[in-house]
Order: C-alpha cells, then structure tokens, then sequence
C-alpha cells in the first residue's frame, strides 16, 4: 500500500516537471522523483541501490542546474503543433494496449518467480557465500557471476566521457584560424 | 584562495569541515561493498561527490590543485587496467575470464579480506567510477557559454590544470 | 496495481519526451523513462515480508533462501543507474553544444535556422 502512495507522489511530480514553464522547477521537480525512487527502492528491500540512486541523483541534480541555469533562457514557449501532439498522444495510447496482455503474463507482486523455483536467482542465493565468500549477494552476482556486464558498464562509462570530451572540446586551430580570417575579412 | 571565489564564507567553512568524512564514508562504503550495503559504483560517486561539493563551495581552482585533469584520466585508466587486470588473472590461475581465483575458506566469511578478488575489483571500480564522474562534471562546469555584444554565443573554456 | 502505476510513469516521460520542444524537457524525460524502468525491475523481484539480500553471520541458510528477495534484478539496476549518468551527462553536453550554435534550446528554432 505504501508503494501506491509513493508512486502517486512521483507522478504527480513527473507531471509537474513535464508540464511546468520554468526549467528550473522543472529539473528541481525531476530531483523531488528521484528521491522518491531511493526512497521506494529501501522500501523494496534494496538498499544497494537505494544508496546509488541517491548519490547519483545528487549529482544529476548538479549537472542540471548547471545546465540550465547558466542560460538566459529559463522559461518555454508552448508545445508542439497540434498534428505532432495528437499523433505523439496516439503513439502512447498505442503502445498503452500493445503493453495491456503484457501485464496479465506478470508474476503477482510480492511473489516473484523466485519463490516458485522458476529463476536462477535461487542458485545466486544458495551458492553465493559458499562460491565466492561475499556476504553482499548483490555484490557477488555484481563482480563475480557476471562480472562481463561490470566490465562492460565500465566501458559505456568510459565511452560516455569520451564523447562529453569530443562534443565540448574547443574548436580545433585550423577552425580557429579560419574564423579569425574571417572576421578580418569582415 | 581568494574570496570572491565561490560562495559565502559559511558554506566555504562547513564545507571544509564536512568534506574529509564524505570522503572516509566513500572510502568505507568502497572497501566493505561485499560485506554491508554499497560497493565500488555508489563509493565512486560518492568519492566524485566530495570534489563536485570542493568545486561548488570553493570554486573550480581549488579540487582541479588536489587533482588535475591529467592525474584525474590516469587514475581513471589505472582502474580499469586493474580491473581488467584481475579478470585477465583469473583466466591465467584458474580456468576461465574472470574467475574468482583466490582462496575462499569458509573461517574468513564476513571478514573484511574474504571474498576472494572482490574487494580489490570493489576498489578498481570506485577508482574507475569516481575519476570519470569527476571528468565529466569538470568538462561540464569549465564549458561556458558567453554571449557576445553582437548577439551571437560563443563558448569558452577556462584552464583544467592540464599538465603540459 | 504497482506495476501499472509504474507503466504510467514511463508514459509520463515518454509524453514528455515526444511532444515538448526544449532539450532539456527532453532530458528530463528521459531521466523519468530511467526511473521508471529501474524501478519496474525492482518491483518484479520484490518478495512481500522480505528480507535484503545480505547474509549476517545468525542467519542460517534455510531462512536466507526463504525471505531474501531476488537480488539478480538488484546487481542489474546498479548498473543501469551509472550508466543512466553517463547518457545524462551526454545529452547535457550536447544540449550545451547546441545551445553554443544556435543561441536557442527550442527543436524547432533549430530547423529552421538550419534551413
């Protein structure tokens, strides 16, 4: 029951973040959810990620007020016109029935697969201390049992700062000298 | 350090306060992640954290003094050479990619040197996940965007410390 | 129930994300798709009455496997949620980026100044 509450705070304040003009309440908005989440996720029995999520959500913070807040534009102006809305709100109803059937397949919530013996999770649960000695399950499934993932998680990190390096780099010298001659020109 | 830099000397103080046991609490959450809640990934964050908490309070000069860019991409390559370092291990003295190789007795559960390779992979990550994260909000927060008189925006850069 | 409150969050964001014009309205609709998904793989590994999935020296085995809930959903959503930064982190670059050459974060204006 507690869930329901929480999750009907983070839509609405989802809404208000996607439907407000000021950007700066919006991103603020936004950080309001992802502290819902952390909270959602301790209450889910999840502390691993719980303290994650906070974390990185102090940071996501930061990193978008400084994206917004530096520019002299700090409202917006309208949506859409009214063909791409009503098709956008089409795709979404649509894609709301294709995910109806979906839902019905979905083990009950509060008795994953894992209690009726259908997952691997099982094995994780059973063998993870004796295997690799961590008292952490999470941890042991994180960076032993399929540390391939952990390796390439450290890769997309690496590939993502390469590409923030690449997109805000200063203009190379050749660029630079060819602007300034044409500015001379001017 | 100057003092126009930064924000206002109550935050400059409590900061300087606060900011070695954010640090300690990273450290910690890095080195028993296979024993308590945590691991390499949230102490990393939290690692990058105490100097995007330095940057905001005092500054960009004062954490890019602790720790240049240069130093910062190094530590960020020296963690995923360890890293890939032990799982290479694993596949040498065991049998496969990334295999858990050393020793696990059942007398040193819920220990901190148990688990094997975990912890020293536990540190690699925190090293990994905290140099690139504090790369990232450096190249973000050094990019300005100016406007120029004749309204165009022009995008400059300050100084990351960068060794020559 | 819960599932299909966090199918409405998902929803949310991808209304936000088709139809505002701002880029970072876009962003942030991509940061609560995030959300959202992380937090639908939570729920499916939830065990109602269930324990975290750390063992403590007193707790026997029997009791572990019997109130533990599913830690595999749990290795992967840490993961998902670094990453979820680094593309967070991209995307702001490259509004910053754009908001560089052409003066504007309207999709539109964008366009058209293209030509």
């Amino acid at each position: 029951m507690e869930f329901n509450v929480l999750l009907v705070f983070m839509i609405i304040g989802a809404l208000i973040a996607a439907e407000t003009r000021d950007l700066l309440s919006a991103v603020i908005s936004v950080g309001a959810v992802g502290f819902i989440v952390s909270l959602a996720f301790l209450f889910l029995k999840a502390p691993d990620i719980a303290i994650t999520q906070v974390v990185v959500e102090v940071l996501t913070l930061v990193v978008l007020v400084r994206a917004t807040l530096r520019n002299d534009i700090t409202t917006v102006k309208g949506m859409r016109g009214k063909i791409g809305l009503s098709f956008s709100l089409a795709v979404i109803v649509l894609i709301t029935l294709a995910a109806y059937p979906f839902f019905r397949e979905l083990p009950h919530f509060g008795v994953p697969l894992l209690s009726q013996g259908k997952s691997i999770s099982g094995f994780f649960l059973k063998e993870g201390l004796r295997r690799t000695g961590a008292a952490n399950v999470t941890t042991s499934i994180l960076l032993d049992f399929r540390m391939y993932d952990t390796i390439g998680e450290a890769t997309i990190l690496f590939a993502s700062l390469l590409g923030a390096l690449a997109i805000l780099r200063r203009p190379s010298h050749k660029k630079r000298g060819a602007r300034d001659k044409e500015e001379r020109i001017k | 350090m100057s003092e126009k830099e930064g924000l206002s000397v109550i935050v400059k103080v409590v900061t300087r306060w606060i900011v070695g046991f954010v640090l300690l609490f990273g450290l910690y959450i890095v080195i028993f992640g296979h024993l308590t809640p945590g691991g390499g990934f949230p102490g990393g964050v939290i690692i990058a954290g105490t100097f995007v908490l330095l940057t905001l309070a005092f500054g960009k000069d004062t954490p890019l003094r602790k720790l240049n860019s240069t130093l910062a991409s190094e530590l960020d390559s020296t963690g995923a050479i360890i890293f890939l370092g032990i799982a290479l291990l694993g596949l040498y003295f065991g049998s496969f990619f990334a295999e858990n190789f050393l020793t696990k007795l059942p007398s040193s559960y819920f220990k901190l040197f148990s688990a094997g390779v975990i912890p020293w992979a536990n540190l690699a990550i925190g090293l990994k996940v905290g140099a690139s994260i504090f790369m990232v909000f450096i190249i973000l927060s050094v990019t300005r965007v100016v406007g120029l008189p004749n309204g165009e925006k022009k995008m400059t850069r300050k100084p990351t410390g960068r060794r020559k | 129930m819960e599932y299909i409150l966090s199918f409405v969050l998902l929803m949310i964001g991808l209304y936000c994300v088709a139809t505002k014009k701002n880029i970072v309205k876009i962003v942030i609709g991509l940061n609560i798709m995030e959300y959202a998904i992380n937090l639908f793989l939570i729920l499916i590994g939830y065990r109602r009455g269930g324990i975290a999935p750390i063992r403590t020296p007193d707790m026997s085995l029997a009791y572990f496997l019997r109130y533990s809930v599913d830690p595999l959903p749990q290795a992967l959503v840490v993961t998902s949620i670094v990453i979820g930064f680094g593309v967070l982190a991209l995307s702001v670059s490259m509004a910053i980026r754009i908001y560089e050459r052409y003066g504007t974060f309207d999709i539109n204006e964008i366009k058209r100044l293209k030509g």
